[in-house]
């Protein structure tokens, strides 16, 4: 069974995002870059899976510019087999992604495509859904736990209030959540030996997709400062504050 | 403008980030609401009292019982030809529910939305609520996720709205429930809580986590939630996540006890209207967002603040 993983390369969870002194985006200027972090755990599970026996190959792939080949090749580092790099300068929004990941399935045919459930620059927790949509896929998005089967998959969902449980036929898409697994780190020796794995680079054009953009960011700016608060002395000023508020019952 | 409100239920009542997404929608035109489920009868009247509703359309159909994304959106695809906007709650029925309308419409969506500028023009955060991003869309239609927490909740009375009852789209047959574990709490839900005691990894234990703060939250009448760093510790269930990725909450008082405040937790809290943190780290971030600090032992300060209460 194929899997295909697609990830996309952010700024790293651990930087501060500084909103651009013109207002246009966020600064990603010598700033440092790293695999969305639920990407990460697409790859890790999709690893599993080919460790697990159920899985014989992890296509992974990745649109962007020439940067996005050190994702991908940290994706081929912690275990996957070969790279897709699909190059373009230009952003692209996830509906554009989902069409251009929507071609390459059809034509890689993969039984199971695992994505991050959101990246953590844009926020926008779309792709994996508009993918399934566009595919007519069932959709086991926030993912906590995936049990593979011949012919469909067993997905454990975080949902608000709990966990659900749905069975989907394949092919599926799944979203991975942030308790599927904890990603591996690559070794020395499969960073070295990822090296070697196979990338081929596709020019986006080639997809014949039309990938004008339908959102027009006119600023991006600050989010509200809250103003500086108070330092208490003691529990019992805390117990006059929120007996003052109303909530003390 | 008529816009189309995807109704989030649990069978009998109208969930509350609902609420939130009806005064988006009255702010865009006309507002439909959309009950999809098994025997909704009694939550499609409720609906339709739901203030500024015209319209309830209600699909009674098994497919719909577990408010099954790929169910649902070729429903909404198809009644979407008589609406202009259709809006989801922000929450993980509505945010695996929309984006797949979305690419069968061929319509961007706009996710998370904290206001509307205009008809085609919103704000969003990005970067973890770090920056807030002001995007105006092309598309002809529209489809919106809504945060629960910018914006008022409609009054759950007073409307007069119509029901249609409509054939539903039927089982696409693509995905099969299987189950689900509900967190049972008689505590407030952390989306509509008033009060929000919420514990971190300072806590050190799952038994320590529920000695201190359950007396506390009751004494309060607050809801408990939780830092990333404390669910996966063990200490509290994920669905306690407070966070980016998370639940976004913005009660009138949040209790931060033992969390330090990395980022992505302040992102799910500091919209909150009073904050408190309780941290032995006088440098914790958490103190640059809060309102009132106590830095010190929280195995101290946190029983002797339940007593005195």
């Amino acid at each position: 069974m194929k899997v295909l993983v697609p990830v996309k390369r952010v700024l790293d969870y651990n930087v501060k995002p500084r909103v651009k002194a013109d207002g246009t985006g966020i600064e990603l200027a010598n700033v440092k870059m790293s695999m969305n972090p639920f990407d990460e755990i697409a790859v890790e599970e999709a690893v599993r899976l080919k460790e697990g026996g159920a899985v014989n190959e992890i296509v992974v792939v990745s649109i962007g510019d020439a940067k996005a080949q050190e994702t991908l090749r940290t994706a081929l580092a912690m275990g996957a087999d070969r790279a897709i790099h699909v190059v373009t300068v230009e952003k692209v929004e996830p509906l554009g992604v989902a069409k251009v990941l929507a071609k390459i399935a059809e034509a890689e045919l993969p039984q199971l495509i695992i994505l991050g459930k959101q990246a953590i620059d844009d926020d926008n927790n779309q792709t994996g859904q508009m993918l399934a949509g566009l595919l007519s896929w069932g959709q086991g998005t926030f993912a906590s736990k995936v049990e593979l089967a011949a012919d469909a998959v067993v997905v454990t969902r975080e949902v608000d209030g709990g966990l659900q449980t749905e069975r989907f036929g394949l092919p599926a898409i799944i979203t991975a959540d942030l308790r599927l697994n904890e990603p591996r780190y690559a070794s020395l020796p499969n960073i070295m030996k990822a090296k070697s794995k196979p990338l081929v680079q596709k020019a986006l054009d080639d997809f014949g997709i039309d990938l004008k953009p339908r959102l027009t960011t006119i600023s991006v700016s600050e989010p509200a400062t809250r103003p500086a608060g108070l330092k208490l002395a003691s529990v019992d000023e805390l117990v006059t504050r929120l007996h003052a508020m109303g909530v003390a019952k | 403008m008529k816009t189309l409100v995807w109704v989030e239920h649990d069978g009998r009542t109208v969930r509350e980030s609902t609420l939130a997404a009806v005064t988006a929608a009255g702010k865009l035109g006309e507002v439909h609401l959309l009950v999809a489920g098994q025997n909704i009868g009694s939550v499609a009247t409720t609906a339709a009292m739901i203030a500024g509703v015209e319209k309830v359309i209600a699909a009674d159909d098994e497919a719909y019982a577990h408010a099954s994304a790929e169910n649902i959106a070729p429903l909404v695809v198809k009644l979407m030809a008589e609406h202009d906007a259709f809006l989801a709650p922000a929450t993980t029925s509505g945010k695996a529910i929309a984006p797949r309308v979305a690419a069968l419409l061929d319509v961007m969506q706009i996710s998370d939305i904290l206001s509307i500028e205009s008809k085609d023009t919103f704000t969003r955060p990005i970067y973890a609520g770090n920056a807030i991003a002001t995007v105006r869309t092309s598309d002809a239609k529209l489809v919106v996720t809504v945060r629960g927490t910018a914006f008022e909740k409609a009054e759950s009375q007073g409307g007069a709205g119509t029901i249609e009852a409509i054939i539903g789209t039927g089982d696409q047959g693509l995905s099969t429930f299987i189950g689900q574990e509900r967190a049972q709490s008689a505590r407030p839900e952390l989306t509509s809580a008033k009060v929000i005691v919420a514990g971190g990894r300072a806590l050190g234990s799952v038994e320590k986590f529920a000695e201190l703060l359950e007396p506390l939250a009751d004494r309060l009448g607050a809801g408990i939630g939780a830092s990333r760093a404390a669910v996966d510790a063990g200490f509290a269930p994920n669905d306690y996540q407070v966070g980016q990725t998370g639940k976004i909450v913005a009660p009138e008082v949040y209790v931060a006890v033992g969390i330090s405040g990395a980022i992505q937790h302040l992102a799910g809290m500091k919209d909150s209207k009073t904050i408190i943190a309780i941290n032995k780290d006088e440098d914790a971030p958490i103190f640059q967002v809060a309102d009132f600090g106590l830095v010190g032992d929280l195995f101290e300060f946190v029983p002797e603040l339940t007593s005195k209460l």
